[in-house]
Protein backbone atom coordinates (compact mmCIF):
# COMPACT_ATOMS: atom_id res chain seq x y z
CA UNK A 1 0.00 0.00 0.00
CA UNK A 2 3.12 2.09 1.22
CA UNK A 3 4.17 2.03 -2.71
CA UNK A 4 1.14 3.20 -4.28
CA UNK A 5 1.46 6.33 -2.50
CA UNK A 6 4.89 6.93 -4.03
CA UNK A 7 4.14 5.84 -7.15
CA UNK A 8 1.03 8.17 -7.36
CA UNK A 9 3.23 11.08 -6.33
CA UNK A 10 5.51 9.93 -8.98
CA UNK A 11 3.04 10.31 -11.30
CA UNK A 12 1.93 13.75 -10.30
CA UNK A 13 5.36 14.71 -10.36
CA UNK A 14 6.00 13.66 -13.70
CA UNK A 15 2.99 15.38 -14.99
CA UNK A 16 3.81 18.48 -13.20
CA UNK A 17 7.28 18.50 -15.28
CA UNK A 18 5.18 18.10 -18.63
CA UNK A 19 2.73 20.70 -18.11
CA UNK A 20 4.87 23.53 -16.59
CA UNK A 21 7.11 23.33 -19.90
CA UNK A 22 4.25 24.68 -21.86
CA UNK A 23 3.51 27.61 -19.25
CA UNK A 24 6.85 28.90 -18.40
CA UNK A 25 7.88 32.28 -20.15
CA UNK A 26 9.58 31.40 -23.65
CA UNK A 27 12.69 32.88 -22.23
CA UNK A 28 13.70 30.33 -19.79
CA UNK A 29 14.17 28.40 -23.21
CA UNK A 30 17.48 30.67 -24.05
CA UNK A 31 19.33 29.66 -20.59
CA UNK A 32 21.12 26.53 -21.99
CA UNK A 33 22.23 25.56 -18.30
CA UNK A 34 18.69 24.61 -17.51
CA UNK A 35 18.62 22.18 -20.46
CA UNK A 36 22.43 21.08 -19.82
CA UNK A 37 21.15 19.87 -16.51
CA UNK A 38 18.45 18.05 -17.59
CA UNK A 39 20.51 16.48 -20.16
CA UNK A 40 23.28 15.56 -17.81
CA UNK A 41 20.93 14.05 -15.51
CA UNK A 42 19.59 11.79 -17.50
CA UNK A 43 22.71 10.72 -18.81
CA UNK A 44 24.00 10.41 -15.22
CA UNK A 45 20.83 8.83 -13.80
CA UNK A 46 20.96 6.58 -17.09
CA UNK A 47 24.09 5.18 -16.32
CA UNK A 48 23.77 4.96 -12.17
CA UNK A 49 20.91 2.56 -12.24
CA UNK A 50 22.67 0.54 -15.38
CA UNK A 51 25.48 -0.31 -12.99
CA UNK A 52 23.44 -0.66 -9.86
CA UNK A 53 21.00 -3.13 -11.66
CA UNK A 54 24.47 -5.08 -13.06
CA UNK A 55 26.74 -5.43 -9.63
CA UNK A 56 24.38 -3.84 -6.82
CA UNK A 57 21.86 -6.48 -4.11
CA UNK A 58 20.96 -3.97 -1.40
CA UNK A 59 23.92 -2.57 0.07
CA UNK A 60 26.13 -5.34 -0.99
CA UNK A 61 28.50 -5.38 -4.73
CA UNK A 62 28.81 -8.59 -6.34
CA UNK A 63 30.06 -9.83 -9.82
CA UNK A 64 27.91 -12.26 -11.11
CA UNK A 65 25.97 -13.16 -14.16
CA UNK A 66 24.92 -9.75 -14.62
CA UNK A 67 27.91 -8.67 -15.67
CA UNK A 68 27.83 -10.77 -18.34
CA UNK A 69 24.17 -9.15 -19.38
CA UNK A 70 25.84 -6.32 -19.10
CA UNK A 71 28.89 -6.91 -21.85
CA UNK A 72 26.42 -8.70 -24.16
CA UNK A 73 24.20 -5.78 -23.96
CA UNK A 74 26.98 -3.54 -25.09
CA UNK A 75 27.92 -5.28 -27.98
CA UNK A 76 24.71 -5.69 -29.10
CA UNK A 77 23.90 -2.22 -28.93
CA UNK A 78 27.60 -1.38 -30.63
CA UNK A 79 26.29 -3.55 -33.26
CA UNK A 80 22.96 -1.32 -33.37
CA UNK A 81 20.45 -4.00 -31.88
CA UNK A 82 16.86 -2.44 -31.49
CA UNK A 83 15.73 -2.07 -27.88
CA UNK A 84 13.83 -5.36 -27.44
CA UNK A 85 16.68 -7.44 -29.11
CA UNK A 86 18.74 -6.22 -26.70
CA UNK A 87 16.81 -6.57 -23.62
CA UNK A 88 16.36 -10.47 -24.61
CA UNK A 89 20.09 -10.90 -25.13
CA UNK A 90 20.19 -9.48 -21.74
CA UNK A 91 18.49 -11.74 -20.39
CA UNK A 92 19.63 -14.79 -22.09
CA UNK A 93 23.13 -14.24 -21.42
CA UNK A 94 22.30 -14.05 -17.50
CA UNK A 95 20.12 -17.21 -17.59
CA UNK A 96 22.69 -18.92 -19.35
CA UNK A 97 25.14 -18.41 -17.52
CA UNK A 98 23.43 -19.11 -14.52
CA UNK A 99 22.70 -22.33 -16.28
CA UNK A 100 25.71 -23.57 -16.57
CA UNK A 101 26.93 -22.96 -13.67
CA UNK A 102 29.44 -19.59 -14.59
CA UNK A 103 28.04 -17.38 -12.73
CA UNK B 1 -6.19 8.36 -46.19
CA UNK B 2 -4.92 11.78 -46.72
CA UNK B 3 -3.48 12.04 -43.05
CA UNK B 4 -1.29 8.76 -43.80
CA UNK B 5 0.04 11.10 -46.93
CA UNK B 6 1.58 12.88 -44.10
CA UNK B 7 5.51 12.09 -43.95
CA UNK B 8 5.39 13.05 -39.99
CA UNK B 9 2.19 10.88 -39.50
CA UNK B 10 4.02 7.80 -40.84
CA UNK B 11 7.48 8.49 -38.96
CA UNK B 12 4.92 9.26 -35.55
CA UNK B 13 3.52 5.41 -36.90
CA UNK B 14 6.70 3.81 -37.25
CA UNK B 15 8.11 5.05 -33.80
CA UNK B 16 5.03 4.01 -31.69
CA UNK B 17 5.26 0.83 -32.92
CA UNK B 18 9.07 0.39 -32.39
CA UNK B 19 8.84 1.78 -29.06
CA UNK B 20 4.94 0.71 -28.13
CA UNK B 21 7.30 -2.66 -28.78
CA UNK B 22 9.01 -2.30 -25.86
CA UNK B 23 6.24 -1.83 -23.14
CA UNK B 24 6.24 -5.65 -23.27
CA UNK B 25 9.89 -5.79 -21.62
CA UNK B 26 8.56 -2.86 -19.28
CA UNK B 27 5.57 -4.81 -18.38
CA UNK B 28 7.52 -8.12 -17.41
CA UNK B 29 10.22 -6.81 -15.51
CA UNK B 30 7.96 -4.02 -13.65
CA UNK B 31 5.32 -7.37 -12.30
CA UNK B 32 8.92 -9.66 -11.41
CA UNK B 33 10.42 -6.65 -9.68
CA UNK B 34 7.45 -7.28 -7.22
CA UNK B 35 4.33 -4.25 -8.50
CA UNK B 36 1.06 -5.40 -9.53
CA UNK B 37 -0.63 -5.55 -12.49
CA UNK B 38 -2.18 -2.09 -11.86
CA UNK B 39 0.78 -0.65 -10.22
CA UNK B 40 2.58 -1.53 -13.30
CA UNK B 41 -0.37 -0.40 -15.82
CA UNK B 42 -1.00 3.03 -13.43
CA UNK B 43 3.10 3.86 -14.28
CA UNK B 44 2.44 3.40 -18.27
CA UNK B 45 -0.80 5.05 -17.98
CA UNK B 46 -0.55 8.04 -15.75
CA UNK B 47 3.70 8.53 -15.39
CA UNK B 48 4.05 7.58 -19.21
CA UNK B 49 8.02 8.33 -19.87
CA UNK B 50 9.82 5.37 -20.47
CA UNK B 51 13.42 6.38 -18.61
CA UNK B 52 11.53 7.68 -15.62
CA UNK B 53 9.05 4.12 -15.44
CA UNK B 54 12.22 2.00 -15.69
CA UNK B 55 13.65 4.09 -12.98
CA UNK B 56 10.95 3.52 -10.20
CA UNK B 57 11.03 -0.16 -10.77
CA UNK B 58 14.55 0.01 -10.87
CA UNK B 59 14.86 1.19 -7.68
CA UNK B 60 12.28 -1.02 -6.04
CA UNK B 61 14.06 -4.41 -7.64
CA UNK B 62 17.17 -3.04 -5.91
CA UNK B 63 15.37 -2.99 -2.77
CA UNK B 64 15.49 0.26 -2.48
CA UNK B 65 12.29 2.33 -0.84
CA UNK B 66 9.57 4.47 -2.42
CA UNK B 67 10.72 7.74 -2.30
CA UNK B 68 13.94 6.65 -3.87
CA UNK B 69 11.84 5.45 -6.51
CA UNK B 70 9.88 8.11 -6.99
CA UNK B 71 13.06 10.50 -6.23
CA UNK B 72 14.55 8.83 -9.19
CA UNK B 73 11.45 8.97 -11.69
CA UNK B 74 11.00 12.73 -11.24
CA UNK B 75 14.66 13.45 -11.76
CA UNK B 76 14.77 11.37 -15.10
CA UNK B 77 11.11 12.90 -15.58
CA UNK B 78 12.90 16.75 -15.69
CA UNK B 79 13.70 16.57 -19.37
CA UNK B 80 10.06 16.41 -20.34
CA UNK B 81 9.92 19.81 -19.13
CA UNK B 82 12.54 21.01 -21.58
CA UNK B 83 10.75 19.19 -24.28
CA UNK B 84 7.33 20.96 -22.70
CA UNK B 85 9.27 24.30 -23.18
CA UNK B 86 10.25 23.09 -27.03
CA UNK B 87 6.85 22.13 -28.12
CA UNK B 88 4.96 24.93 -26.69
CA UNK B 89 7.22 27.55 -28.73
CA UNK B 90 6.49 25.13 -31.61
CA UNK B 91 2.93 24.11 -31.67
CA UNK B 92 1.31 26.52 -29.51
CA UNK B 93 -1.29 24.42 -28.05
CA UNK B 94 -4.83 26.57 -26.76
CA UNK B 95 -7.04 26.14 -24.09
CA UNK B 96 -7.01 22.10 -22.73
CA UNK B 97 -4.73 20.79 -25.55
CA UNK B 98 -2.15 22.02 -23.52
CA UNK B 99 -3.23 19.54 -20.93
CA UNK B 100 -3.40 16.75 -23.23
CA UNK B 101 -0.27 17.51 -25.19
CA UNK B 102 1.77 17.58 -21.63
CA UNK B 103 0.92 14.28 -21.24
CA UNK B 104 2.31 12.98 -24.33
CA UNK B 105 5.32 14.99 -23.86
CA UNK B 106 8.34 12.45 -23.92
CA UNK B 107 11.43 12.00 -25.71
CA UNK B 108 9.92 10.22 -29.12
CA UNK B 109 7.19 12.50 -29.64
CA UNK B 110 9.01 15.88 -29.22
CA UNK B 111 12.13 13.74 -31.24
CA UNK B 112 9.22 13.28 -34.62
CA UNK B 113 7.70 16.53 -34.38
CA UNK B 114 11.23 18.89 -34.07
CA UNK B 115 12.19 17.11 -36.98
CA UNK B 116 9.90 18.47 -39.44
CA UNK B 117 10.09 21.85 -40.47
CA UNK B 118 6.23 22.79 -41.75
CA UNK B 119 3.88 23.89 -38.40
CA UNK B 120 1.52 21.59 -39.79
CA UNK B 121 3.74 18.86 -39.94
CA UNK B 122 5.40 19.49 -36.44
CA UNK B 123 1.73 19.28 -35.10
CA UNK B 124 0.90 16.06 -36.75
CA UNK B 125 4.08 14.61 -36.09
CA UNK B 126 3.38 15.01 -32.36
CA UNK B 127 0.09 13.84 -32.17
CA UNK B 128 0.45 11.15 -33.91
CA UNK B 129 3.75 9.67 -32.36
CA UNK B 130 1.93 10.92 -29.15
CA UNK B 131 -0.99 9.19 -29.10
CA UNK B 132 0.27 6.09 -30.97
CA UNK B 133 2.81 5.52 -28.33
CA UNK B 134 0.60 6.02 -25.78
CA UNK B 135 -2.20 3.51 -26.86
CA UNK B 136 0.72 0.96 -27.91
CA UNK B 137 3.22 1.38 -24.67
CA UNK B 138 0.00 0.49 -22.54
CA UNK B 139 -1.52 -1.99 -24.71
CA UNK B 140 2.54 -3.87 -24.23
CA UNK B 141 3.08 -2.91 -20.99
CA UNK B 142 -0.19 -4.80 -19.81
CA UNK B 143 0.77 -8.16 -22.37
CA UNK B 144 4.39 -7.77 -20.49
CA UNK B 145 2.77 -7.55 -17.45
CA UNK B 146 0.13 -10.33 -17.64
CA UNK B 147 2.98 -12.71 -19.56
CA UNK B 148 5.41 -11.74 -16.21
CA UNK B 149 3.18 -12.85 -13.92
CA UNK B 150 3.27 -16.22 -14.61
CA UNK B 151 6.93 -16.45 -15.31
CA UNK B 152 8.21 -17.82 -11.54
CA UNK B 153 11.45 -17.14 -10.52
CA UNK B 154 12.83 -14.23 -12.36
CA UNK B 155 16.59 -15.05 -12.06
CA UNK B 156 15.90 -18.15 -13.75
CA UNK B 157 14.68 -16.44 -16.69
CA UNK B 158 17.43 -14.00 -16.71
CA UNK B 159 15.50 -11.10 -16.18
CA UNK B 160 17.54 -8.81 -13.51
CA UNK B 161 20.55 -9.39 -16.89
CA UNK B 162 17.60 -8.24 -18.89
CA UNK B 163 17.11 -4.96 -17.08
CA UNK B 164 20.53 -4.09 -17.01
CA UNK B 165 20.37 -4.20 -21.09
CA UNK B 166 17.27 -2.07 -20.96
CA UNK B 167 18.87 0.87 -19.09
CA UNK B 168 22.48 0.36 -20.99
CA UNK B 169 19.89 0.55 -24.08
CA UNK B 170 18.47 3.90 -22.96
CA UNK B 171 21.84 5.31 -22.04
CA UNK B 172 23.85 4.51 -25.21
CA UNK B 173 22.00 6.63 -27.47
CA UNK B 174 22.89 9.57 -25.48
CA UNK B 175 26.75 8.86 -25.32
CA UNK B 176 27.61 10.80 -28.46
CA UNK B 177 30.95 12.68 -27.85
CA UNK B 178 33.25 12.42 -25.08
CA UNK B 179 31.69 14.69 -22.46
CA UNK B 180 28.81 12.50 -22.14
CA UNK B 181 30.43 9.10 -21.95
CA UNK B 182 33.07 10.76 -19.26
CA UNK B 183 29.72 12.07 -17.66
CA UNK B 184 28.69 8.54 -17.69
CA UNK B 185 31.61 6.58 -16.29
CA UNK B 186 32.12 9.50 -13.34
CA UNK B 187 28.48 8.40 -12.31
CA UNK B 188 28.72 5.34 -12.80
CA UNK B 189 31.60 5.38 -10.34
CA UNK B 190 30.45 7.84 -8.27
CA UNK B 191 27.60 5.11 -7.66
CA UNK B 192 29.46 1.81 -7.01
CA UNK B 193 31.67 4.13 -4.52
CA UNK B 194 28.09 5.39 -2.42
CA UNK B 195 26.34 1.67 -2.70
CA UNK B 196 27.62 -0.06 0.46
CA UNK B 197 27.59 3.14 2.72
CA UNK B 198 24.04 4.41 2.22
CA UNK B 199 20.39 2.50 1.53
CA UNK B 200 19.24 0.97 -1.33
CA UNK B 201 18.46 3.47 -4.22
CA UNK B 202 20.34 6.18 -3.08
CA UNK B 203 23.45 5.98 -4.74
CA UNK B 204 21.46 7.17 -7.95
CA UNK B 205 20.32 10.17 -6.27
CA UNK B 206 24.24 10.35 -5.56
CA UNK B 207 24.81 9.96 -9.36
CA UNK B 208 22.32 12.52 -10.36
CA UNK B 209 23.39 15.55 -8.31
CA UNK B 210 26.97 14.72 -9.77
CA UNK B 211 25.80 14.63 -13.01
CA UNK B 212 24.11 17.92 -12.52
CA UNK B 213 26.65 19.96 -10.68
CA UNK B 214 28.98 18.43 -14.39
CA UNK B 215 26.09 19.86 -16.51
CA UNK B 216 25.60 22.96 -14.70
CA UNK B 217 29.61 24.13 -15.05
CA UNK B 218 30.01 22.35 -17.92
CA UNK B 219 30.37 24.00 -21.86
CA UNK B 220 29.02 20.90 -24.13
CA UNK B 221 25.98 21.03 -26.21
CA UNK B 222 22.82 22.03 -25.04
CA UNK B 223 20.53 19.23 -26.07
CA UNK B 224 23.34 16.83 -24.49
CA UNK B 225 21.66 13.80 -23.23
CA UNK B 226 18.67 14.62 -24.90
CA UNK B 227 18.00 12.28 -27.80
CA UNK B 228 15.39 10.06 -27.81
CA UNK B 229 15.53 6.39 -27.56
CA UNK B 230 14.88 5.40 -30.66
CA UNK B 231 15.42 7.89 -33.05
CA UNK B 232 12.39 8.90 -35.47
CA UNK B 233 14.46 9.40 -38.37
CA UNK B 234 17.31 7.48 -38.10
CA UNK B 235 16.57 5.41 -41.33
CA UNK B 236 14.25 8.32 -42.40
CA UNK B 237 16.84 11.01 -43.61
CA UNK B 238 15.24 11.71 -46.96
CA UNK B 239 11.69 11.82 -45.01
CA UNK B 240 12.93 15.54 -43.22
CA UNK B 241 13.42 16.07 -47.33
CA UNK B 242 9.88 15.03 -48.11
CA UNK B 243 8.56 17.16 -45.47
CA UNK B 244 9.95 20.23 -46.57
CA UNK B 245 9.11 19.97 -50.16
CA UNK B 246 5.40 19.26 -48.73
CA UNK B 247 6.05 22.51 -46.66
CA UNK B 248 6.73 24.20 -49.91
Amino acid sequence: MNLWIWLLLACALAYAWKVVGYFVPAKFLENPRISRVAGTMTIGLLASLTIVNAVATGQALAADARLGALAAAAVALALRAPFLLVVMIGACTAALLRMIGLA
Amino acid sequence: MKLLASPAVRVGLSISIATGLYGISFGALSVTSGLSFWQTMALSLLLFSGGSQFAFIGVVAGGGSGIAAMGAATLLGMRNGIYGMQLNALLHPTGWRRYVAAQFTIDESTATSTGQSDPAEQKRGFWAAGIGIYVLWNLFTAVGALAGSGLGDPKQWGLDGAAVAAFLALLWPRLKGREPVAIAVVCALATVFAVPFVPAGVPILVAAVVAAVAGWFSHGRRDEGLEPDVDPYSEHHHRRQDSQQAGA
